[in-house]
């Protein structure tokens, strides 16, 4: 169950073009999931910014000091996640978590690839490692614009059996994108599920590749959401079931881990015509 | 000292005037991890339609200095598998619940009015005549003091004197005392307000629309000030008439305003996206502000700003 609860910040790092968060969490990290997120309130008590902000949880940690901990990666690119990267060490935050359901484990071992774009890379080393508990392979592609919009490529690579890295700009690894040479990765590897967080053209194309290839993927999608909790259905995509029935669902509460061939990514941004309760053609 | 929270809307007898705003507490479930939904005074559930509805294209949300703006369009399951789940979820938890209805045609009301009042679950009905979130602007009911009287009085003939029924109210309208007037004499026992406000942003990277539905609904603190002057001027129109206040409450103090200002009950909206503990947390910061008043209860509180 996700709680509301003051956190006090441990650390807070710059990491590239992000910032670790290190946050206390005594009474939420034994229950939280691998691709789970957390929200934090922005600009103190009577702020302009009402709304939190929601960012994947990277890892949990125990320290015999500071007891559980929680990380997060931050990329300051509003005033909200300004404000957050600025706070120091020993202030308290307002943190609800955690948040949504995560990512689907595997019962038997299977071989794995996980692809991050940017800092959606930011749950997946935290993921290798529950996957590798489980007896897989883990094998990683990592892909931002530039070198410094990669994140956790060290320990990434130290989870892989294979491991490629690429940049738009060629500043670290293969310049290109994350696809550039999945099809490859997916035979060498013997792939048989992806792992992948990143924007939502990203998830496509892998989503595309993958199921070409007859490989399951699991995205962690990132929607803008107001309240993360599922009061108040912004956070909306379009997502068929098993049964192949098109619903509007929510992204906080019902993913943010959705199969990719399961969300219709084509038509993100818009009803399908197809979907339950969509506006009949005469309105 | 406890001070007696307990407020009455007409017939409707409540514990606390603290209630979630409809649209913003969905059935209650979600919040119920939070904090006991049965220690506020009740839940207004998100408006429902006959139908299930997809609601609007996203993005379907966008910050504003101190608000937000929402292009949901009453996203919901339709009428039955509401009854079937939420409905009695709500039952079961034994909570006060008032169900928001919403239709695009005053038989559509009339239908669901029909279908609900009879509910053992139901304390009342909010008619929510002013969701701005609709492709035609025509369908605002509560814009118009004739087309809003004639679905509160097809409703109030459709289930007879024994429901409680509340109008929702816009403040898009030039005079909201005449729509007010006009649901009262229809058969309104009281009103809503307010809805949100029809506003819109443009996205500074793209220059187009930022909201997938053009136009959405403003809420948040930014809107309380014409909140507050829409709940005094109707009680100054209706002293008796039971209103409900919202728009914009995130403390005891906001809540206060709105019962000053006549509210005999508030809602808690936009707040509870920001804190999920709002509601609940409003409830105790209202206590203190009567208290800090030297009021011995709620009721003596109500319409104070007035003479």
């Amino acid at each position: 169950m996700p709680e509301q609860h003051l956190a006090t910040i441990l650390a807070n790092k710059r990491e590239g073009a992000y910032h670790r968060l290190v946050l206390s969490a005594p009474s939420i990290a034994k229950d939280v999931k691998v691709g789970q997120f957390a929200t934090i309130s922005v600009g103190g008590q009577n702020s302009g910014m009402i709304l939190r902000r929601a960012f994947s949880i990277h890892n949990i940690t125990t320290d015999s000091a500071q007891g559980q901990m929680m990380e997060l990666i931050v990329s300051p690119h509003g005033p909200g996640t300004k404000w957050i990267a600025e706070q120091s060490p020993g202030k308290t935050l307002d943190v609800v978590s955690p948040l949504g359901k995560g990512f689907p484990l595997p019962k038997s071992p299977v071989n794995c690839l996980l692809i991050g774009g940017g800092y959606g890379s930011a749950p997946l080393v935290f993921l290798a490692k529950e996957l590798k508990k489980r007896n897989c392979s883990v094998d990683f592609i990592l892909g931002a614009s530039t070198s410094e919009k990669l994140f956790d490529t060290m320990n990434a690579k130290r989870e892989s059996r294979f491991y490629e890295v690429y940049t738009q700009d060629g500043s670290h690894g293969r310049r290109g994108m994350v696809t550039d040479s999945l099809a490859d990765m997916i035979q060498k590897a013997n792939t048989n599920v992806i792992y992948t967080c990143g924007p939502m053209p990203m998830l496509q194309a892998i989503t595309e590749i993958a199921t070409f290839h007859g490989v399951i993927t699991q995205c962690a999608v990132e929607e803008s959401m107001a309240c993360g909790i599922g009061v108040c259905m912004t956070c909306v995509l379009p997502v068929r079931d098993e049964s192949g029935v098109t619903r509007m669902v929510r992204s906080c509460l019902e993913g943010p881990v959705f199969r990719g061939d399961y969300v219709r990514f084509d038509e993100v941004g818009s009803i399908p015509e197809d979907c339950i309760g969509a506006p009949r053609q005469s309105q | 000292m406890t001070i007696d929270l307990s407020t009455t809307l007409g017939t409707l007898e409540l514990s606390s005037p603290v209630l979630t705003a409809s649209g913003c507490a969905a059935s209650g479930k979600e919040l119920d991890s939070f904090f006991d939904i049965t220690e506020i005074g009740g839940i207004v559930t998100k408006s429902i339609m006959q139908e299930p509805r997809s609601g609007r294209a996203t993005p379907r949300m966008v910050e504003t200095p101190s608000g937000m703006l929402n292009s949901i369009g009453l996203q919901g399951p339709g009428v039955d598998e509401f009854i079937e789940h939420d409905l009695a979820w709500l039952q079961s938890r034994g909570v006060q619940t008032i169900v928001s209805i919403a239709g695009n045609t005053a038989e559509e009301f009339v239908r669901l009015a029909r279908r609900l009042h009879t509910h053992p679950a139901v304390a009342a009905l909010e008619i929510n005549i002013s969701c701005p979130n609709v492709s035609n602007r025509g369908l605002v009911f509560a814009c118009q003091p004739q087309s809003a009287s004639e679905v509160v009085g097809q409703v109030r003939r459709a289930v007879g004197n024994g429901t409680m029924l509340f109008a929702k109210l816009t403040p898009d309208v030039t005079d909201i005392v005449e729509i007010a007037r006009s649901v009262r004499v229809s058969g309104a026992d009281g009103v809503s307000l307010i809805n949100t406000l029809l506003g819109m942003s443009i996205s500074s990277a793209t220059l187009k629309p930022t909201l997938g539905g053009i136009t959405g609904g403003l809420s948040g603190p930014a809107i309380r000030p014409v909140a507050v002057r829409c709940v005094y001027q109707i009680h100054q129109a209706f002293p008796d008439y039971p209103i409900i206040g919202m728009g914009g409450i995130r403390s005891g103090e906001d809540a206060m305003e709105f019962i000053a200002a006549g509210a005999s009950a508030v809602s808690i909206g936009t707040a509870t996206f920001g804190d999920p503990l709002a509601p609940i947390r409003i409830q105790h910061e209202l206590g203190q502000e009567l208290e800090r008043h030297n009021f011995d209860s709620l009721r003596e509180a109500i319409g104070v700003a007035h003479g």
